[in-house]
C-alpha cells in the first residue's frame, strides 16, 4: 500500500499505563509458563532436573508479577484503568450481536477483546489463588486442597488456548494485526479504527474535533 | 439486564467457579482424566497420573552393577546386589501414592522386599533409632524413624505394576512409604544409614515437614 505517511491519521488507543500493564503481565506470563511447564511436564522436568531452582524462579516471578501489577494499579493512571474496566464489563446490544457472528459497530474494545480481558483478569486472580495454596499446602498439609493442582493445570491449559488466539489475531491475521501498533506505539491508523471500532472513532471525533 | 451486569456476572461467575475448583476440580475432571489414554497422560500429566520430579540429573543405574549398602554406627557395612534383594521373600502390595504438591496416583501395584527383612539381614534392627535413605540422585536424601520404617506396608520396591521399576520411578530400587507424602519414598536408593535421630531430608532442608503423615484435608486420610 503506497500511501503518503503524512496523510495517515492516527488515533491514540492505549496510554502508557495501559501498555505497561499489558507488557508487564505478558512478560510475567511467558516466564511463568516456561518455568511452570518445566515443573509440570515429565519430559522437561527430568531434562532440566533442578527442581528446587525452577520452583524458586516460578515463585519469585509470581511474586514480582503481583507486586508490579499492584504498583501499576496504584501509581498508574487509575481513572483510565477504571474506565477501561467499566467498558470491558459492558457487553452491550451491539456486542451481543457481534458475538453471534453478525456485523455490529464496536467500541474501543470489541466484544471478543472484552471477553479476552475478562477471562485474562479472572484467570490471573485464580492463578494467584491456586498458586498460593500450592505453596501453602507443601508447608502445612492441612491446606492441601483436593482440586488446587487440577485448577492450576486447567488454568494453564485455558490460558495457553487464549494466548494462541490472541497471538494469531495480533500478529498474523491480516485484518486485525494492525492493532498490535496500538499496544506497542500507542496509536492506530484511523481508517483501520473506523472499520473495526466505529463507535469509538465516532465518539473520539465528536468529543475532540480536529 | 443492564449491559454492565452481564460482564460483571460473567467475571464473578468464573472467579466463583474457580474458587470452588480448589475443592472440587479434581473430582469434576476425574472422569475426563480417566478417559485420556496413558500414552497422553505420561507426556501431559492429568488427574491420577504420575508427575516426575527430580532435583538433580536422573540417575541411570545398570541393574547388574547396583549395590545397596547398609551402614551406620556400631554396624559392619553390608552390601546387597539386586539379585540378593530378589532372593529374599517377595512382598507385594497395592497402595496409593500421594504427593505433597497435591496430586495422587491410586492403586499402584508394588513388588519388592520388606524393609525389616533387609535390615534384619544387615543386623541393623536393634542398632539405631532412625534411618537415612540416600539416593543416587545426589543430594537427595530422606529419613524415617525406625518405628516408621518398620510399619508393615513399607518396602523397597523393584517392580511397579508388574514390570521392573522404570528409570523415572527410581530404578532399580526405591523406597515405598504409602502412609506419608511421596517425598519420603526415596527413588534410586543405594544406601541406608542407621542413625540415632532422624536427619532432615532434601526437601525438609527446604521447608517441608519431617513428619509427612498423610493429612486428612485432601480426602485421603489414613
Amino acid at each position: 500500500m503506497a500511501s503518503d505517511p503524512a496523510a495517515t491519521r492516527r488515533l491514540p488507543r492505549f496510554s502508557r499505563t495501559e501498555r505497561l500493564l499489558h507488557w508487564t503481565h505478558a512478560t510475567a506470563f511467558f516466564l511463568l509458563l516456561g518455568s511452570g511447564l518445566i515443573l509440570y511436564l515429565p519430559s522437561l522436568s527430568t531434562l532440566i532436573a533442578h527442581r528446587q531452582i525452577v520452583k524458586n524462579v516460578h515463585l519469585y516471578v509470581a511474586l514480582a508479577w503481583a507486586i508490579a501489577i499492584v504498583a501499576i494499579l496504584v501509581v498508574g493512571d487509575r481513572r483510565r484503568l477504571k474506565a477501561d474496566w467499566r467498558e470491558i464489563e459492558s457487553i452491550d446490544r451491539d456486542d451481543r450481536r457481534w458475538l453471534r457472528g453478525r456485523h455490529a459497530p464496536q467500541g474501543r474494545f470489541n466484544a471478543g477483546q472484552k471477553l479476552n480481558a475478562i477471562l485474562t483478569v479472572a484467570f490471573a486472580l485464580l492463578f494467584a489463588l491456586s498458586g498460593f495454596f500450592l505453596w501453602l499446602g507443601e508447608r502445612d498439609h492441612r491446606f492441601i486442597l483436593a482440586g488446587t493442582g487440577t485448577l492450576h493445570d486447567l488454568l494453564t491449559l485455558f490460558s495457553v488456548l487464549l494466548l494462541v488466539g490472541h497471538l494469531y489475531l495480533s500478529l498474523i491475521h491480516p485484518s486485525t494485526r494492525h492493532a498490535l501498533r496500538g499496544m506497542t506505539l500507542g496509536d492506530v491508523d484511523e481508517d483501520w479504527a473506523r472499520r473495526h471500532h466505529r463507535k469509538w472513532v465516532d465518539a473520539e471525533r465528536t468529543t475532540t474535533a480536529p | 439486564m443492564d449491559d454492565r451486569t452481564i460482564g460483571r456476572a460473567g467475571f464473578l461467575g468464573i472467579l466463583g467457579a474457580g474458587a470452588l475448583g480448589l475443592f472440587f476440580a479434581r473430582d469434576v475432571t476425574g472422569v475426563i482424566g480417566r478417559a485420556i489414554p496413558n500414552s497422553v497422560s505420561s507426556v501431559v500429566p492429568t488427574n491420577g497420573s504420575w508427575r516426575i520430579y527430580t532435583v538433580a540429573s536422573m540417575p541411570n543405574i545398570d541393574p547388574a552393577q547396583y549395590r545397596l549398602r547398609i551402614d551406620g554406627v556400631d554396624l559392619t557395612p553390608t552390601t546387597f546386589t539386586l539379585a540378593d534383594l530378589k532372593a529374599m521373600p517377595r512382598a507385594e502390595q497395592v497402595s496409593d501414592f500421594h504427593c505433597v504438591t497435591g496430586w495422587s496416583v491410586q492403586n499402584v501395584h508394588w513388588g519388592g522386599v520388606r524393609l525389616h527383612e533387609v535390615l534384619d539381614r544387615a543386623g541393623a534392627l536393634d542398632k539405631g533409632k532412625a534411618l537415612t535413605f540416600v539416593s543416587a540422585e545426589v543430594p537427595y536424601t530422606d529419613s524415617l524413624t525406625l518405628e516408621q520404617a518398620l510399619l508393615p506396608d513399607v518396602m523397597l520396591a523393584y517392580e511397579m505394576n508388574g514390570k521392573p521399576l522404570s528409570r523415572p520411578h527410581g530404578a532399580p530400587v526405591r523406597l515405598v512409604m504409602p502412609q506419608m507424602y511421596g517425598y519420603k519414598s526415596v527413588k534410586w536408593v543405594n544406601q541406608i544409614d542407621v542413625t540415632s535421630t532422624a536427619d532432615y531430608g532434601y526437601w525438609e532442608r527446604n521447608g517441608y515437614d519431617k513428619d509427612a503423615w498423610l493429612g486428612r484435608s485432601n480426602g485421603f486420610g489414613i
